[in-house]
């Protein structure tokens, strides 16, 4: 038995809900040993002569080694990013780039059970999420963008939009595949090429990605992949590439800030959030309940738009915490290849260690704590779906974002309170607002300063949706219109 | 026997007021002896700038754009002394045609630079454009006058407030636009310009916390360094031009919002 559940073993055991295992197959995918470098449509041995090996979150069982990519491979990669460019790729008609992203999105579909699979696999996240969310929508922004690549002088008249160049991008570990897609498609429509950074402990779909582009056919050089850890991207940021698109911290991005000042190399960083997810008396609350859970415990919270601070009005705020706890102790976790888990597995160690830390903070700063009784696997990384009530504004768990499955719940009595509370942090990239009214849907819209506001709903995603922070979660945006900005040069 | 004409002093522009620098020291540029704003001076620029920032914002575009026309209304009145502090008529009226020309998008913007997505869900979508916050801008140092309006009425136009550092060679203009500013409705705090020794004062404006985004326009070799000062809140860092005028420099400053709408019976 684990801590968690001795602390629990009192609480009362949901009844009824029993769930024979239902697993979804492995094998349909098939792995090599190793991965090397992808750069000009060849698969290179790293000349940094370092591999390292990745791992399955959820049972720490090794799955591949991949490339520690140095700086000469990053090089490499990005020379032949630059000779793709000017060997034609920029020059190709926007109607034919656009052949390419559509190919590649009936790839992605025609592979989705594969590449679903492989997403759990490697990065812990729950099958029905991979396969329900991660891949549909990696498609999907392939197709949208697929058809803007012929139509660029429509979404910017009287611009003359042009390629950026080579495109350096660094992309995180909580939506491997899909923040693929988020940034591939838009520079590739655009007509730039790139070289892609996965993040370190899920380089795999993006390493699979790779005998997409085979598929289609896609010329050599237009995308390369080099996987490895923060020192990869550092490399990456430092070569002679024209842009650099960032999903990450905010620590982070703030470094590659602050080293590309004065280069002259485009920058749209797109980092983290400690979202309000805003609760009114009138809303509907089994609903609102459903959306707080989608919000903060959907990929375990790994995500940078997460619902991380409950902001309910003070006169129901009783009952929805005590429906929370109930919804809660229904949620499944475990083996993310089950179809019926709705919680998966932390993706690295590392990043289970912060979260712990940062829950005891809370609690050593006052707030209660409520998990729902839980049998966590002995191997693997996992923390249960947690619930911290009696949260100062002040506290760290208010403040910082913990990137899991922490919610932080806090109260207000008006809506001004509530505009105030959920405005209050160094971050602005997404919030929610529940409530049956339109024109207070409207008016907490226009006061919350975030990027995307969504009202009775929350973790919606959409190609033609732009997606981006507001002060500390970043600049630029990605998906629809707006997404094609940071990947054109203007005359 | 001849009347000995009235002096004006020229002190910097900060929260509607006209203050000297609280340092009490000046610097001699173009015959007169300006402030030369501090530290002190550009903090107080910024709280006065945040101050004004929610009214402004919240203002509607029609009057934002109505307010930005009684600029160039009360500029026209003072083309002389405009005139005298710059290269001349032509580029008072330059100034003053770019000033109209950017009050027409207060109420046209968000339709430029907006959208309606179509989403696969119950959901109406659309995107707006929102000010950034608080924008720091280094002026150039030429055109006098053309220089700093051609810098602030993009930023002003989409609801932003500004705190402006004027050209150090030449800032005469950039103080008499101030008392045009300050006679046109425009409400205390949302332009800001202090006069002083750029390396001085940019350096505290690129770190400020409180500011949203930066215009380099004229930061010449400051620039990386004042670039790096604004990795410390993610600011959004822009060039704008000394002397055009385009939607995209009122693009440059904006935020992009996404809003889902549920739809349902």
């Amino acid at each position: 038995m684990t801590e968690v559940e001795r602390t629990h073993a009192a609480a009362p055991a949901p009844s009824g809900w029993e769930y024979a295992p239902s697993l979804e197959s492995r094998d349909i995918v098939r792995l090599e040993a190793r991965y090397g470098v992808f750069a000009g449509g060849k698969w290179l041995e790293p000349r940094s002569g370092e591999w390292y090996q990745t791992i399955n979150p959820a049972t720490e069982e090794p799955l591949a080694e991949v490339a520690q990519a140095g700086a000469e491979d990053v090089a490499l990669a990005v020379q032949a990013a630059r000779e793709a460019l000017e060997s034609g790729w920029a020059q190709l008609p926007g109607s034919e780039r656009a052949k390419y992203l559509f190919r590649i999105a009936r790839l992605l579909q025609e592979r989705s059970r594969e590449l679903a699979v492989l997403e759990t696999l490697n990065g812990g996240k729950p099958i029905r999420e991979s396969r329900d969310v991660d891949l549909p929508l990696a498609a999907a922004h392939f197709f949208y963008y697929a058809g803007w690549a012929d139509k660029l002088e429509y979404a910017f008249p009287n611009r003359s939009p042009r390629p950026v160049g080579v495109c350096g991008q660094i992309i995180p570990w909580n939506f491997p595949l899909l923040m693929l897609a988020w940034k591939v498609a838009p520079a590739l429509a655009c007509g730039n090429t790139v070289v892609l950074k996965p993040a370190e402990t899920t380089p795999l779909t993006a390493l699979f990605f790779c005998d997409i582009l085979r598929q289609a056919e896609l010329p050599a050089g237009v995308v390369n992949i080099v996987t490895g850890d923060g020192r990869t991207g550092a490399a990456l940021v430092r070569a002679e590439v024209d842009k650099i698109a960032f999903t990450g911290s905010t620590e982070v991005g703030k470094l590659i800030q602050r080293e590309l000042a004065g280069t002259g190399k485009r920058l749209t960083l797109e980092l983290g959030g400690k979202a309000a997810n805003i609760i009114f008396e009138d809303a509907p609350l089994d609903q609102a309940v459903e959306g707080i859970v989608n919000g903060i415990y959907f990929n375990q919270g790994h995500v940078c738009c997460a619902g991380s601070r409950l902001l309910v009005q003070e006169a129901i705020a009783e009952e929805v915490v005590r429906r929370l706890k109930r919804r809660l102790s229904t949620l499944r976790l475990g083996d993310p290849l089950d179809k019926n888990t709705d919680v998966g597995a932390i993706n690295s160690a590392a990043q289970l260690r912060k979260i712990e830390e940062l829950v005891e903070a809370g609690k050593e700063e006052g707030a209660e704590i409520y998990q729902p009784p839980c049998r966590l696997p002995d191997r693997g990384f996992w923390f249960p779906p947690t619930v911290l009530t009696s949260v100062a504004q002040s506290s760290r768990v208010a403040q910082e974002e913990i990137f899991g499955p922490v919610l932080s719940v806090l109260t207000f009595r008006t809506p001004d309170e509530a505009v105030e509370k959920a405005n209050n942090t160094p971050y602005g990239l997404s919030a929610g607002v529940w409530t049956e009214k339109g024109s207070r849907i409207l008016w907490m819209a226009e006061r919350l300063r975030a990027g995307v506001v969504w009202a009775n709903t929350y973790n919606r995603f959409d190609p033609a949706s732009p997606f981006g922070g507001y002060k500390e979660s970043g600049f630029g945006r990605e998906g629809g219109l707006h997404g094609l900005e940071p990947y054109l040069d203007f005359l | 026997m001849a009347r000995i004409p009235v002096r004006k002093t020229y002190k910097l522009y900060i929260g509607g007021a006209f203050p000297r620098s609280e340092s009490g020291r000046t610097y001699e540029a173009e015959g007169a002896n300006v402030a030369r704003a501090s530290r002190k001076d550009l903090r107080d620029a910024v709280r006065a700038a945040r101050q004004a920032f929610p009214g402004w914002a919240g203002l509607s575009a029609y009057a934002r754009g109505q307010i930005l026309y009684r600029v160039a209304e009360m500029m026209e009145a003072r083309r002389a002394d405009l005139a005298s502090r710059c290269a001349g008529a032509e580029e008072v009226d330059r100034a003053i045609d770019r000033v109209v020309w950017y009050a027409g998008w207060a109420d046209k913007l968000a339709q430029a630079l907006g959208s309606a997505n179509p989403v696969a869900g119950p959901y109406f979508n659309f995107t707006v454009p929102e000010p950034t916050g608080v924008v720091g801008i280094v002026c150039p140092e030429e055109p006098a006058l053309a220089g700093v309006v051609s810098r602030l009425a993009p930023a002003i136009v989409s609801g932003n407030t500004a705190v402006a550092i004027a050209s150090r060679s030449r800032p005469l203009a950039a103080i008499e636009l101030a008392e045009a500013l300050a006679t046109s409705d425009l409400p205390a705090g949302v332009v800001n310009i202090l006069t002083g020794h750029k390396e001085e004062l940019a350096p505290w404006l690129a770190s400020h916390m409180d500011v949203n985004a930066l215009d380099l326009c004229g930061a010449d070799s400051l620039a990386p360094d004042l670039e790096r000062a604004a990795a410390d809140n993610v600011k959004r860092v822009t060039r704008g031009s000394p002397d055009g005028q385009s939607l995209w420099e009122i693009a440059a400053l904006v935020e992009l919002k996404t809003v889902w709408h549920p739809v349902g019976r």
